[in-house]
């Protein structure tokens, strides 16, 4: 268990959805360790540049909300979760592979 | 199990490792206040609710109570995407979670190596797991990890054995001869002594039953009081008293010599004393030898249904050697008999081998002396063997051993039984023919003759023998005393005789004498004249005149 201090980092940073099909992210991290910073770093260029204005990040701190681990089935982290159409896909890790994180989120044709 | 500390519980498929660890939350829920969680990998919670109820585990209870926390942790490959470096940080939060939930003392992670399979890059896990263990350990949580095990040179599929170094148990499903044991063994327990030995276990309704190979020590009690045998005169081959209460005793003889029928007899004798009978019957059906015991003059009926006398009917087949002696236990400690009857226990060999034979006869003795139990074992022997090598090769193990055995003599066979050894007490060293009559079994008297100890018609025969045998010794006898007093008669009549020829010649002898002393004074007469009429000197003739006359006198 990170020994980090924690500190409130529930906050849902939100951009104005201007169309309807708004992405809903979830970052599970625990505390603020290098790898959650940069994990939600990473997420921020990378929907910055594909998702400009439809995404919505919400940043879960688990050591604040431990419950919350379970509901998604959460093991790893950093963890960001997205609920696509037919699933909810996980995608672990600090997100520095922004080829496999597109893939997860299934945005290829996008990019 | 090493408390505050993980154990490594490994074991191949379906060798209860879900289950061992469901039975360590569940009991430490229940009899140790120390509630637990469990996080499955693989089973979902429905299903393990599920399962734990087949065994007679209650988990939604234990959940609504709070003793007993629950987590499925599901993952899947398709779902996740590795996208760099990561950890495992949130399984960590949701068993600190889990743990602050319940006030756990204990953990079980059942199967953690299913994350091998869900999840990328091995090296960051097993950093991770590793990482997991300490901080359980850290903890203080007595935590229980499952891992398969698929090869046997392997504890675990993965690995992880070098991560939990304190305590790891190996589950085993062997079958031999087509018949299942599972078990169980201790491989490395730090900082205890610990049987090395592999233990048999069972999974029932109750759960996991472990059963030691045997007692540790021998401090079983040994009470001085004695049963009935139930035959008077069997009591009487031991000191008069019967069977010490609390051991084990031993029936061997071949088919048809008559050892349930003594079995019988005990429980009858039992039944009447008012004492619980617990009959384990592995060839016959509780009715059958009811009806059979009735011929004998035995009726177990009453006492049947008085509850004094519990027939338990299965052949050892229907599960393994295991098996048998946890339902025997459980019979045991449920009815709480003082008396058990196993008959025979020679059928146990079909399901298993003579070495896990005696190593559970072994146990089951020790359990019931432990209990103060009486227990008597029929064992079959093969007709032709050496009656004397017990089939299950148990005879050190026991007490007493009535020897039963047909002996075949001009054409018949004849029932004989004897004490073969007694600890403890005098017992007879004969050998004694018994019948089963309508009224039970009857030891006969001890035939003991010149030629040794006969039985049925040649007893009968040899009797016979002996009494025309004697009656002609007393004829014989009668016949000298007569020979003699005929001698003695001749004797003394010789003896009147000559008597009688003795008395005429001393009567002639005496007339001899008598007529010598008139003859010889008559001459001393003469003499005297002689002198006188020569005028000799008186006083010379007198005095050598006297000197004859004194010395004839």
């Amino acid at each position: 268990m990170p020994t980090t201090k924690t500190k409130a980092r529930a906050r849902p940073r939100k951009t104005t959805p201007r169309k309807p099909e708004a992405w809903k992210l979830r970052l599970y991290v625990a505390g603020q360790t290098a790898k959650s910073i940069r994990a939600f770093a990473n997420l921020t260029v990378l929907c910055d540049e594909h998702l400009k204005g439809r995404y919505q990040i919400e940043v879960i701190d688990l050591l604040e909300h431990p419950h919350m681990a379970r509901g998604d089935q959460i093991v790893a982290l950093p963890a960001l979760v997205v609920n696509l159409p037919q699933r909810v896909q996980q995608i672990i890790g600090d997100l520095s592979n922004t080829d496999r994180v597109l893939v997860g989120l299934a945005l290829q044709k996008v990019g | 199990m090493p408390s505050g500390r993980p154990t490594l519980v490994s074991g191949g498929a379906g060798s209860g490792k879900t289950l061992f660890g469901l039975e360590f939350l569940v009991r430490g829920a229940t009899q140790y206040s120390e509630p637990g969680v469990f996080m499955s990998f693989e089973e979902t919670i429905p299903d393990l609710t599920k399962n734990a109820a087949s065994l007679g585990f209650d988990l939604g209870r234990l959940v609504a109570d709070k003793k007993l926390f629950l987590d499925h942790v599901h993952i899947s490959r398709s779902e996740i995407a590795e996208t760099g470096e990561y950890d495992l940080d949130g399984l960590f939060i949701r068993i600190a979670d889990a743990v602050e939930r319940v006030g756990a003392r204990r953990v079980v992670l059942d199967t953690i190596e299913a994350l091998f399979g869900e999840l990328p890059n091995p090296g960051i896990l097993r950093a991770e797991i590793r990482r997991l263990f300490g901080w359980l350990k850290e903890k203080g949580l007595t935590t229980v990890i499952t891992a398969e095990r698929d090869r046997s040179d392997h504890l675990t599929r993965h690995g992880i054995e070098e991560f939990v170094s304190d305590c790891v148990i190996v589950l085993d499903h062997r079958i031999r001869e087509e018949i299942s044991t599972r078990r169980l063994r201790v491989v490395k327990y730090r900082g205890s002594t610990h049987g090395t030995n592999e233990f048999p276990f069972l999974i029932d309704e109750h759960g996991i039953s472990v059963l030691p190979i045997s007692s540790l020590n021998l401090d079983h009690p040994a009470p001085a009081a004695r049963i009935s045998t139930g035959i008077a005169r069997l009591d009487g081959m031991m000191g008069g008293k019967g069977f010490y209460r609390g051991s084990s005793i031993l029936m061997s003889g071949t088919s048809g010599t008559g050892k349930t029928s003594v079995a019988a007899h005990f429980v009858d004798a039992a039944c009447r004393r008012g004492e619980r009978c617990l009959y384990f019957a592995c060839e016959e059906s509780p009715r059958q030898i009811i009806r059979n015991m009735r011929s004998i003059g035995i009726d177990l009926d009453p006492c049947v249904r008085k509850g004094l006398l519990q027939f338990h009917a299965a052949r050892p087949t229907y599960g393994g050697l295991e098996e048998v002696l946890l339902v025997t236990h459980k019979h045991i400690s449920s009815f709480k008999p003082s008396v058990v009857v196993v008959d025979p226990i020679t059928n146990l060999l079909s399901v298993s081998t003579l070495n896990e034979v005696r190593s559970m006869l072994t146990r089951l003795v020790d359990f019931l002396k432990t209990q103060e139990i009486t227990a008597i074992f029929a064992s079959l022997t093969a007709s032709g063997g050496d009656l004397e090598a017990s089939e299950a090769d148990v005879s050190s193990l026991m007490d007493t051993w009535l020897l039963l055995k047909a002996v075949e003599v001009g054409g018949e066979r004849n029932r004989a039984l004897y004490v073969l050894k007694s600890r403890g007490m005098e017992h007879s060293n004969q050998i004694r023919e018994f019948l089963l009559t309508n009224d039970g079994l009857r030891l006969l008297d001890v035939y003991l003759g010149p030629e040794g100890v006969l039985t049925g018609a040649a007893r009968v025969s040899q009797e016979g023998r002996e009494k025309a045998a004697g009656t002609f010794r007393r004829q014989q006898l009668e016949g000298r005393g007569r020979e003699l007093d005929r001698k003695r008669q001749i004797f003394e009549a010789r003896m009147t005789m000559l008597r009688a020829e003795f008395e005429v010649e001393e009567e002639i002898i005496q007339q001899n004498i008598a007529e010598s002393k008139l003859l010889d004074e008559e001459l001393l007469q003469d003499r005297g004249q002689m002198v006188r009429s020569r005028e000799a000197d008186t006083s010379a003739y007198k005095r050598g005149g006297s000197a004859p006359a004194a010395r004839k006198r």
